[in-house]
């Protein structure tokens, strides 16, 4: 049977971030898969040499929007073992709930657009409305709903008031009754199963391989969980547990994520009653020569950061890898053979995060290149036509 | 595997090509390897030792360019980074896509940014740079200057 070629992007229709996936498929199989990324590379590497180590942890906030936590607290460690400290309890605290209300937050983002690839906007009605509770409730505890910008090499820069924190814990309180009845609307629904059982299976060999992380690897049966494995923050002070399960089909990774949201509020509720008294940041002076590794648990998997120092005050190499870099090939693994229709949700999943795993601004070339409406549209069929011919039809 | 017996059974194992091991922390640990070793150990580290390929970084170094291939080993709660250096005329190292998917990418990340060859690997294209990105410059290096003179340099205010 012919080959036939399906692009989708530059500008995926769902997930709209920008990324272009060709799919190569006979009758309704997918026989290939081949990803074109980049498109929103903002060099922030590079950018995070020429900052002060200060000045990196607002940097690397804005990799991503989402899980705009994870990036700082990977980053702060890694500066953290540098100088070989560790900050106070009542910071490690503050962090982890910081980072767990973004992960809560994060999923439920997830849930809603998975329900929204697959025709159910129901489900993406409610998550999203669920979310902006969480959003909320990061308001009350940090100031802001997004970009919290608590975190600073040492510790954390603002404080958790006593006064609230009666408010938010009957806040994630009235959260929790919701989510059951979400998770039970999702679990339940005949639908749902007969569009994700089965359907984009990665399996356990193939994560190690592809050396998966996060909640994507957590559903093909790998116990991986930075939390777990090597505690930071205040995670090995509370009682909860890693979610994994053994099939690392769509719908375990919606189970996975899910369960997660449910030890994400245990985590929650434990570190806000049991918040610790004492000092939010230690004085860091100089940074010494060195390097050093922060790695955690992201809502989207492991992100690592490395970073040398020379002496001075700013960082001679900064290297991060968001989750999204490991998942995001495994999509090889997961669309071939599968329907067309199944694509959409297949790719999405791992819960990609293009703006992680690119990192770089548009460049401005003083309107040498502003496109209009017309002229994208030309420009996309004259793609169209460039890689038929590539392959050859 | 405990931490004390992973470091043995590298130390034993690779005891002729470790030229030297800088134990940072417990939970940290690199090593200082040659180029012609890195296939082998990293085999041996993601195949018997059963670690997970975190990532690998690479560093300008002004006289040459290091790679640092750093694995996590989950039950020991470390991480195993394996330092190589290169000197800038001859930037080519062999390529661990053969070994394990997971450095498919970040090879040719490193490859368009850093400039280094990756030999055996079976697809060393762009990733992330856009396709009008002229060839033969890495903006990661410390030597890269703006190469476009239309472009603007916002540095904020």
């Amino acid at each position: 049977m012919a080959k036939t070629i399906i692009p989708i992007g530059p500008y995926h229709p769902l997930q709209e971030e920008p990324e272009f996936f060709i799919l190569t498929v006979e009758g309704e199989t997918v026989v290939d898969i081949d990803l074109r990324i980049g498109y929103n590379h903002r060099g922030i590497e590079k950018l995070c040499e020429g900052q002060t180590y200060d000045q990196v942890t607002f940097v690397v906030e804005r990799v991503c929007g989402i899980c705009s936590t994870s990036h700082p607290f990977a980053y702060t460690q890694a500066v953290e073992d540098i100088l070989s400290i560790e900050a106070p309890p009542r910071a490690q605290y503050i962090r982890t709930i910081i980072a767990e209300g973004e992960r809560l937050h994060s999923h439920l983002l997830w849930l809603g657009l998975a329900g929204h690839f697959l025709g159910y906007n129901t489900i993406f009605m409610w998550a999203w409305k669920l979310r902006e509770e969480i959003l909320d409730v990061m308001e009350i505890l940090s100031g802001n709903r997004n970009n919290y910008a608590m975190f600073k090499v040492g510790g954390v820069l603002r404080d958790i008031k006593k006064e609230d924190i009666p408010s938010v814990l009957k806040k994630i309180d009235s959260i929790v009754p919701t989510l059951e009845k979400l998770r039970s609307a999702v679990m339940d629904d005949p639908v749902l199963h007969a569009r994700t059982k089965g359907i984009g299976v990665l399996s356990r060999e193939a994560a190690i391989d592809y050396c998966a992380v996060g909640p994507t690897a957590r559903a093909s049966g790998i116990a991986r969980d930075v939390r777990k494995n090597s505690p930071y923050g205040a995670y090995d002070q509370v009682d909860w547990n890693m979610i994994v399960t053994e099939n690392g089909d769509v719908f375990d990774k919606v189970l996975v994520r899910i369960s997660e949201m449910f030890e994400s509020i245990k985590i929650l509720k434990a570190c806000l009653t049991r918040l610790p008294g004492g000092e939010i940041d230690c004085l860091v002076k100089e940074i010494p020569p060195g390097e050093g590794i922060g790695h955690i648990e992201a809502p989207r998997g492991e992100c690592f950061h490395y970073v040398r120092s020379d002496g001075t005050n700013r960082p001679a190499r900064h290297k991060i890898r968001a989750p999204t870099f490991m998942n995001l090939p495994t999509f090889r693994e997961t669309v071939i053979g599968g329907k067309i229709p199944d694509a959409a949700i297949t790719l999405a999943a791992i819960d990609p995060c293009y703006c992680c795993t690119e990192r770089m601004a548009v460049r401005n070339l003083k309107g040498r290149k502003l496109y209009t409406g017309e002229d994208l549209i030309r420009l996309s069929q004259e793609k169209t036509d460039q890689i038929k011919a590539e392959m050859g039809r | 595997m405990t931490r004390d017996e992973i470091l043995q059974q590298l130390g034993d194992r690779f005891s002729r090509d470790i030229t030297s091991v800088y134990e940072k922390s417990a939970k940290r640990v690199y090593f200082e390897i040659p180029a012609a070793a890195l296939v082998p150990m990293a085999q041996f580290i993601f195949k018997d030792l059963r670690a997970r390929f975190n990532i690998a970084s690479a560093v300008d170094g002004r006289e040459q360019m290091e790679i640092l291939y750093h694995f996590t080993a989950e039950e020991a709660d470390l991480v195993l980074s394996l330092r190589i250096t290169l000197p800038k005329e001859k930037l080519e190292v062999d390529s661990l896509t053969p070994v394990f998917t997971a450095a498919h990418w970040i090879e040719r990340e490193i490859h368009e940014l850093f400039g280094i060859h990756f030999k055996g690997h079976p697809k060393l294209e762009r990733l992330l740079l856009p396709e009008d990105w002229p060839e033969g410059v890495h903006p990661l290096r410390k030597d890269y200057k703006e190469w476009d003179p239309g472009a603007i340099r916002d540095r904020g205010v």
